[in-house]
């Protein structure tokens, strides 16, 4: 019973890692056994992220082409019991790794653990295909930021397309002061246009690059706002229903987003 | 014509296509294959492919590597019609159909006779961006037609649903406007980023975005907009 994620966006430099390393975090702490494989062959950082680089043997290439059992790649993260890293080659290519050997490396974590977060790369070339080979539910995270929607909204036509099921939406970077000036879209402006469900909404943080700078993912911090809001998105994956984080003091924007999200 | 090519015959389905390769070492055909898409990529992206591969028994890694090779041109394997019983075995492992009869990929796209010889094309479907639907006839879009989307119809678009991409109407685009006049874009929001008529470019629409349906049209040299009513 456990489930593949694939984190996408098209677009570079949205947050997709930071998700993936703060979900895998947050699934943790709730007691699950997640991995979190790095899907950005060329250009890891999933490890940075996690804190986990000095760690790294064998690396998801090594996996694929067999010089290495899968659990020998499985780094396992100390702070947490159940959380583990598959990282990416470094030194290869996207082309080293084929859908087929990504859909055969998902049917084998199926058994080690209950959750796989893949950190898919930008675009939508090989990597991308890749990373949403095997997986059970895609989430496409985007900014607020107009070319931003552009490309996830590519990404849900082309994952469509695939018969992926239709993605949920992870709408990152929000910044309701800016929102409310009308200086950044909203959310209710994004949903509009790209009309899928929204799994989470996380605001712009500055902890969150200091947090990515000392390796330990802003989902470790419970008391930030980033942090709390993947905690969030960790609990509606496994199915509970939890409200849309108040960013603003009432009404307005936030209640209007949970009504469209079809929650209340 | 190169004979080559007469190894591979395609056949529109009601919902996808057939390709049938005819007898040759596999690895030649596949070649091949993969070279007549990539000469027509524009026809074959996005398309669900059947195909029937004859008398050849391919094991697991031969058709995965198809697979890939289809999926990184955008076109989507859904089925493999064999008269081998290995590969056919070898297609269910994969999670492939093995019979085109049954199990089609649900059907979102058929053309509808609207007349003589006119066909529309009818979409129920958001198109999204970076979908380009071209279309010798009208196109019918029950859905929206977002920002990067596109749609080139030789004959009206008519769209259930919000115009913010593109649309580009009447005839070959490099006729004059005057011999496609009558041609129309109607859309229940009017708000695209670029609608064209034959070779004329309809300024105006952009920026105002229309509360009531609308219907723009190009007749004697110039573009008309009035409220879109059924009549
Ligand atoms: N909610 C947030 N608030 C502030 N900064 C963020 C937030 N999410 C991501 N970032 C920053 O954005 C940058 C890109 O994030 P990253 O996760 O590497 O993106 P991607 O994997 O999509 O390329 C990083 O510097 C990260 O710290
Ligand atoms: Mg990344």
């Amino acid at each position: 019973m456990s489930e593949i994620i694939t984190i996408t966006s098209g677009k570079g430099g949205v947050g997709k890692t930071t998700a993936i390393a703060s979900l895998g975090i947050a699934l943790a702490s709730r007691g699950q056994k997640v991995v979190c494989v790095d899907g950005d062959i060329g250009l890891r950082n999933l490890d940075v992220i996690m804190g986990l680089e000095n760690r790294i043997v064998y690396d998801i290439v090594d996996v694929v082409e067999g010089r290495c059992r899968l659990r020998q790649a499985m780094i396992r993260d100390k702070r947490l019991p159940g959380l583990f890293l598959i990282p990416a080659a470094q030194t290869r290519d996207k082309m080293a790794v084929s859908p087929s050997d990504m859909m055969r490396l998902g049917d084998e974590l199926r058994h080690e653990v209950d959750w796989v977060l893949i950190d898919s790369p930008a675009g939508i070339e090989r990597g991308f295909k890749n990373a949403i080979a095997p997986a059970d539910r895609v989430l496409v995270l985007t900014n607020p930021e107009i070319s931003a929607v552009r490309d996830a909204d590519r990404v849900i036509g082309i994952l469509e397309a695939e018969e992926k099921g239709t993605p949920s939406l992870i709408l990152n970077r929000v910044n309701p002061g800016m929102v409310k000036r009308q200086e950044m879209l909203s959310p209710d402006d994004v949903l509009d246009l790209l009309a899928i469900d929204l799994i989470g909404v996380v605001p712009e943080d500055q902890s969150v690059l200091i947090a990515a700078n000392r390796g330990a993912p802003i989902a470790l911090d419970k008391e930030s706002r980033a942090g709390q809001a993947f905690h969030n998105i960790a609990a509606r994956l496994m199915g509970e229903d939890i409200p849309f984080m108040d960013l603003e003091e009432k009404g307005g924007l936030w209640s209007r987003i949970s009504k469209f999200a079809g929650r209340n | 014509m190169n004979q080559k090519n007469n190894l591979i015959q395609i056949k529109g389905l009601r919902d996808g296509l057939l390709m049938t390769l005819g007898a040759g070492e596999w690895g030649e055909l596949q070649e091949l294959l993969f070279a007549q898409i990539d000469a027509r990529s524009a026809f074959f992206r996005g398309a669900k492919l059947a195909l029937d591969v004859g008398y050849q028994a391919l094991r697991v890694a031969e058709i995965s590597k198809l697979r890939d090779g289809l999926s990184e041109r955008e076109v989507s394997l859904w089925a493999v019609v064999s008269e081998s019983p290995k590969t056919v075995q070898t297609a269910q492992l994969l999670g492939l159909a093995t019979r085109i009869s049954k199990q089609r990929p649900t059907e979102k796209e058929r053309p509808l006779v609207a007349g003589d010889d006119e066909s529309a094309l009818w979409l129920v479907r958001t198109l999204r961006s970076g979908t380009r639907i071209e279309h010798p006839g009208h196109v019918v879009v029950m859905g929206d037609v977002n920002p990067g989307a596109e749609i080139v119809a030789e004959g009206n678009v008519l769209i259930w649903g919000r115009l913010r991409g593109s649309v580009y109407v009447g005839a070959a685009l490099r006729t004059e406007a005057s011999q496609s006049s009558g041609a129309f874009v109607c859309a229940l929001t009017m708000n695209p980023i670029r609608l064209q008529i034959a070779s004329e470019i309809a300024n105006p629409v952009k920026g105002k975005t229309s509360k009531k349906p609308q219907k723009v049209s190009f007749k004697n040299g110039k573009f008309h907009f009035e409220d879109w009513q059924g009549k």
